[in-house]
């Protein structure tokens, strides 16, 4: 996928489904960043959150803390809880921040993760089409 | 009234060719994949009954399409929670639209079989579902035949199915043509897919024969219809080429006993003529009007091999050439591979040799027969019989097609007299 590509709606009125993009990104970015790399990635996040918002489609967008402060918490079956430090999994690369994005399809969900910045640079973005419960 | 066996036919015909317009004009109407599968068949089944009793429609495609809507609106109204869950989908008035409106003629029913390639052969699906959905959507076949073809359990090929058909519904990967600009970027991939069911079904790289014909004729009929669909794009055009160029030799391919024969002596007498000729001017067409792309520059080398008289008047310096091209456009250690085939055709078998000792330490080519295949030729044409009888044990042992291990045994005890 070549960065850059404008997103684009689709050729007819779909109802739009929520997409989280989880963007992963490799430890030792997060632990140590180059100070040089540091601005430029800033201003290309800037960039990106300025253009979903005009577009209409963001939701909610944060970044997170490193892996070393994350605590999981888990739920046996007996009710007791367990609690430890770290991430669930040790992996090299970590969730470091995510977006939701209202969108009308994949294709177009895939254009917005192609376009931000954790795609990339060695970072990759899962995207997980939000669960979308029947009301009433 | 005609006779049955002769209607039965011409439903199974029409059904054949009918089935991938009438699945995507469904598709594109209700937004749900199951619900357009399940009333097409429920329209064909219809057919079955009437059209042996009534006659054959003078619209056959126009009939389907108005019975399999009827069948989806009455399914609508009987099941509440189907019809909420395309709701949720909005199956809103103009898609409605679309479907309800079966035009009086054939050519009126607006084609939509693009829209369900590039939803089949999407990225965000596993390889091998492309093929598996591009072969049942598009080709019309049942998810047995599918899985005859691919060689697996039919319950394999079920739950591969199925799983698709839910990621295509959950992640909404849209049933929808990429801009122009996309086009590009998405085109390669469909192809791909169509390339890997005809490679497939030429050199099966499982199973008793060589070649599996009824995957090539259903990679050429849905590559053909793509090219109808998309007649300015020049990498159809190459990759339709490409095929034909390949499968007019399939006759000479393969002796009276199913044993492979090499290209060098293959009966050229029996090269089928008409689709080498209609493979030529597809070439020219794909070579025309600026860089060639992958597909174009190998249709161009399996031209150069059918339009020679034997391989010692092959135009090998322009094979090179070509692969020299493909080598920068579309960089892989199989073209590495097959240029150095070439090269050694051109310049002596040792030349040919020392490109591919440079191959032996890519990971990609490790595991498969390709490579010591290549290379036990080579020495064995310089007369190195015992590294090329090593070499020949060595693919032997990886090699999944019976009758390319055939060849590689006769082709092992030629180089171990006695033994």
């Amino acid at each position: 996928m070549m960065c850059g590509t404008p997103p684009r709606g689709t050729d007819e009125p779909e109802d739009p489904v929520k997409y989280m993009l989880l963007i992963y990104v490799p430890e030792s970015r997060t632990a140590a960043p180059d100070p040089a790399e540091v601005g430029p990635m800033m201003e290309a996040y800037e960039n990106f959150n300025k253009a979903v918002a005009e577009a209409g489609v963001w939701i909610a967008g944060d970044a997170l803390h490193g892996t070393d402060t994350a605590t999981t918490v888990k739920v046996d079956d007996g009710g007791t809880r367990l609690v430890t430090d770290g991430p669930f999994a040790e992996t090299r690369e970590i969730l470091g921040g995510y977006y939701i994005l209202d969108v009308p399809d994949l294709d177009s969900a895939l254009d917005w993760a192609a376009r931000c910045p954790g795609s990339q640079n060695g970072g990759s973005i899962e995207l997980r089409p939000l669960v979308e419960f029947p009301t009433g | 009234m005609p006779d049955d066996g002769r209607v039965v036919a011409g439903v199974a015909a029409v059904f054949r060719e009918e089935h991938g317009r009438l699945l995507a004009t469904l598709v594109r109407g209700f937004g749900d994949l199951d619900l357009a599968e399940e009333v097409a068949a429920e329209a064909i089944e219809a057919a079955l009954v009437t059209w042996p009793r009534d006659g054959v429609p003078r619209r056959p495609g126009a009939w389907l399409l108005t019975t399999a809507r009827r069948k989806a609106v009455d399914r609508l109204r009987r099941d509440r929670n189907h019809a909420a869950r395309l709701a949720l989908l909005r199956a809103d008035a103009e898609r409605a639209e679309v479907v309800a409106a079966p035009a009086g003629d054939d050519e009126d029913v607006p084609d939509e079989r693009l829209r369900l390639f590039f939803a089949c052969c999407h990225p965000a699906l596993p390889m091998e579902a492309r093929t598996a959905l591009t072969l049942r959507c598009l080709g019309g076949m049942d998810t047995p035949e599918v899985a005859r073809l691919f060689l697996v359990p039919t319950a394999t090929m079920a739950q591969r199915i199925v799983r698709a058909k839910r990621k295509i519904r959950d992640a909404r990967i849209p049933f929808r043509v990429p801009a122009a600009g996309e086009l590009a970027d998405r085109l390669p991939g469909v192809l791909r897919v169509l390339y890997l069911v005809f490679t497939e079904g030429y050199a099966a790289g499982t199973g008793t024969g060589l070649q599996r014909l009824d995957l090539v004729d259903e990679a050429v009929r849905l590559t053909r219809i793509l090219l109808r669909l998309l007649p300015a794009e020049r990498e159809v055009a190459g990759l339709l080429a490409l095929m034909l160029l390949v499968d007019a030799r399939r006759d000479a391919r393969v002796d009276g006993s199913g044993r492979l024969v090499l290209l060098a002596d293959q009966d050229r007498g029996r090269w089928d003529r008409a689709l080498i000729e209609e493979g030529q001017t597809l070439v020219v067409r794909s070579l025309t009007g600026g860089d060639p792309g992958p597909y174009a520059v190998q249709a161009a080398i399996a031209a150069l091999h059918v339009e020679a008289a034997g391989v010692e008047t092959t135009d090998w310096p322009q094979i090179v050439a070509l692969y020299d091209v493909l080598a920068r456009i579309e960089p892989s250690p199989a073209v590495e591979l097959n240029r150095a085939v070439a090269v050694a055709m051109r310049d002596g078998p040792t030349a040919g040799l020392a490109l591919l000792d440079a191959l032996r330490d890519d990971p990609r080519l490790r595991g498969g027969h390709l490579l010591p295949a290549a290379r036990a030729d080579l020495l064995r044409r310089l007369g190195r019989t015992d590294e090329a009888a090593a070499e020949y044990r060595a693919a032997l042992e990886t090699v999944g097609n019976d009758a390319e291990r055939d060849f590689l045994r006769t082709r092992l005890d030629e180089v171990t007299p006695g033994s």
